[in-house]
């Protein structure tokens, strides 16, 4: 076989012309070493996010006001596990172990979207976590439907399918309190007033403080910057927040007629940095609360391994 | 008691066993030895709450008030609830949970595959659907209570600590007041002593595969059924019932 | 091996009686009964499925993206595998 081996410039050119041709990178196809460590970070920051992101809305599933409320919650909720699992998976086709992953969230080497660390702190804040936040989120994962790496691709396919109803889900939360009692709609308005910016910086920094974004893009594992993706998700949402009757926090909102588009305020770029940096309202407490999950469990996972280990063996015998 | 109201009492009995318990494995949720577990477990809440749901519209109706599901749910207190003593048992650790799973997965599995045959439509009807749920929830806990039985030291003897803690609640399943009698007579509910058996053999059986012993010479406990709780179920409604109660009579 | 997160497992659903069986993903666990049960928990939670296949990772034999050239382009000159390099006389149907 080593007769066969192609030299390390043969190998670029041949997974360059495979992105020229928007073919997809599959698991064992040679790549890059350092694509393949800027998709490994990538993947299992986003895997870490739904993870992570269980905490804030799981809070609220035995609170929910309703029977039907609490059903979709739990679902919801259950979903992001499922999404986090699907993403951990297609990091480990790039030779990653989940064990590794969890070490690196648990011990903070990893990062996960700064979104989660801000509390929830009413039942309105399950409308604007749904509408908001997994519409942004929605937004950067259609996108990457089209990425370069074909396990990822695949997993935001499945991803994107099953996001279809979170949004909506948390819409419907929102317009019932907005269009409800005066103290239900202080409260929409309240939660509309805490996510609103923290939604925003989700995309990420400005194009120009985001180092990582041009070479992202030449590889094809991102699409679109991330200051189009804010600006399309600012778009979109503005009508949806007159619909209801809210109101934007942002007193620069506008309609600019000349760009087709909105003209928004400036991100408070400090309080975004000071989250980034493990400082927000709840970094603490949502790697505190993941970490004792994972030691209460270690016991678990070893009685199972024993169990099937002993089973291995009679098995052989 | 007349009929229509022993009927809503024993709908109430079903729904609040199935929501309860779903409440207590819903607090779970983001809480699981590993991900595929914590995925597991929620599903086995949201079939819970589902089949519990169903049957609150069902019980609303029998009671003719023009209440709601969520009436029954969310306005109730404490002693109106007359779920059993065991699924209202905290969440100790995954032993626990699992043991509990496993003893009322076991009652209930029987249990629906007779009510499936009450003379009831709706009821029947309801027990057809929830019977599928309630043989994967058998299936599931009880190959973790094979694992943690056989599993290391350490599971073994949770698991045991679990069993002999939940054992004083596993006579409840089956009592049955006058009330509930009158309808086994009408062919309506099930008469519950003619699954013991069937739970017996099952819990054995699968014990003993785990290696465990039953546990005896327990003081069996009960009042869940008449209202009379343990002191974790006012917290548990408290939690429940709080964003609900805090702002009466809104739509959600 | 089988690290504290179970062992990786490959997916794969029957949609509907008859389908072939086609790769969903992935997922951990302990042993066999437990695969089959994650994976129905996971990929079967939209009535995607009637049959499920889980299968150790490790034990799938997959071929190399090298293998390309000498697996699968010798069949693309045999064009009298196909039924449209047969030429039948005018009128012939059911052929
Ligand atoms: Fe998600
Ligand atoms: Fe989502």
């Amino acid at each position: 076989m080593n007769s066969l081996k192609l030299d390390e410039n043969q190998l670029i050119e041949n997974f360059e012309a495979k992105l020229a041709k928007n073919e997809m990178i599959e698991p064992k196809d040679w790549m890059p070493a350092q694509y393949r460590k800027h998709l490994i970070r990538q993947i299992s920051q986003h895997a870490h996010s739904e993870i992570i992101g269980m905490q804030p809305e799981g809070n609220w599933i035995t609170r929910a006001p309703s029977m039907r409320r609490k059903m979709v919650l739990l679902a919801k909720v259950q979903d992001e596990a499922g999404h986090g699992l699907y993403l951990y998976s297609a990091a480990e086709s790039m030779g990653i172990s989940r064990e590794e992953m969890l070490d690196q969230l648990h011990t903070g080497a990893a990062k996960y979207s700064s979104i989660f660390n801000y509390p929830t702190l009413t039942w309105a804040d399950m409308g604007a976590i749904g509408w908001l936040v997994d519409g942004a989120a929605i937004m950067n994962q259609v996108m990457l439907q089209r990425t370069s790496y074909g396990p990822y691709a695949r997993a935001m396919v499945r991803i994107c399918k099953e996001e279809s109803f979170h949004q909506r889900q948390g819409y419907e939360i929102m317009n019932v309190l907005a269009t409800g009692s005066v103290e239900q709609k202080e409260m929409a308005q309240d939660a509309l007033n805490r996510w609103w910016w923290p939604s925003l910086m989700m995309f990420g920094p400005r194009d120009e403080e985001s180092p990582n974004s041009e070479q992202a893009i030449k590889w094809k594992i991102k699409r679109e910057t991330n200051d189009q993706l804010r600006q399309r998700f600012v778009n979109q949402t503005v009508s949806q927040v007159e619909k209801i009757g809210l109101v934007v926090p942002d007193k620069a909102i506008k309609w600019n007629e000349a760009k087709n588009e909105y003209d928004f305020g400036e991100i408070n770029w400090d309080e975004f940095w000071t989250v980034v940096k493990g400082n927000g309202p709840c970094n603490k407490v949502r790697i505190a609360n993941k970490i004792k999950s994972h030691e209460e469990g270690a016991w678990v996972r070893e009685a199972a391994n024993a169990h099937a280990e002993k089973n291995n063996k009679t098995k052989a015998a | 008691m007349n009929s229509q109201a022993s009927l809503f009492q024993y709908i109430l009995k079903i729904a609040d066993n199935q929501l309860i318990l779903g409440h207590r494995l819903s607090e779970q949720c983001s809480k699981g030895p590993f991900l595929e577990e914590d995925i597991a477990c929620s599903n086995i809440a949201l079939d819970l709450i589902g089949a519990a749901n169903s049957l609150y519209i069902y019980a609303a109706a029998i009671e003719g008030e023009n209440k709601t599901e969520d009436d029954l749910v969310f306005l109730r207190s404490e002693r109106a609830f007359r779920n059993v003593l065991l699924v209202e048992q905290p969440n100790t650790d995954f032993a626990y949970i699992m043991c509990r799973q496993f003893l009322f997965d076991t009652y209930d599995y029987f249990f629906q595959l007779a009510l499936q045959k009450s003379k009831d439509e709706t009821l029947a009807a309801i027990a057809a659907k929830t019977i599928k749920e309630s043989t994967y929830h058998l299936r599931h806990s009880g190959n973790w209570i094979i694992r943690l039985g056989d599993g290391t030291a350490e599971s073994n003897t949770r698991l045991k600590a679990a069993f002999t803690n939940l054992w004083c609640y596993v006579e409840e399943l089956f009592e049955q007041d006058a009330a509930e009698l009158d309808l086994v007579a009408q062919g309506i509910a099930v008469d519950t002593q003619l699954i013991k058996s069937q739970f017996n053999s099952h819990i054995a059986e699968i014990m003993q595969t785990a290696g465990m012993e039953i546990p005896t010479g327990i003081f069996m406990q009960s009042g869940g059924k008449k209202g009379v709780h343990t002191e974790y179920l006012g917290f548990l409604l408290a939690e429940m019932q709080s964003v609900h109660r805090s702002f009466p009579g809104v739509k959600w | 091996m089988n690290d504290s997160q179970g062992i990786l497992w490959e997916v794969f659903i029957q949609s509907k009686p008859g389908q072939p069986h086609k790769h969903a993903g992935s997922v951990h666990a302990h042993d066999n009964e437990m695969a089959l049960q994650n994976a129905r928990d996971l990929y079967c939670r939209r009535s995607e499925g009637t049959n499920l296949w889980v299968v150790p990772a490790s034990e799938i034999v997959a071929s190399s993206p090298e293998d390309i050239g000498s697996f699968f382009e010798p069949s693309n000159d045999k064009v009298y595998r196909h039924p449209t390099f047969y030429s039948v006389p005018e009128g012939i149907t059911h052929m």
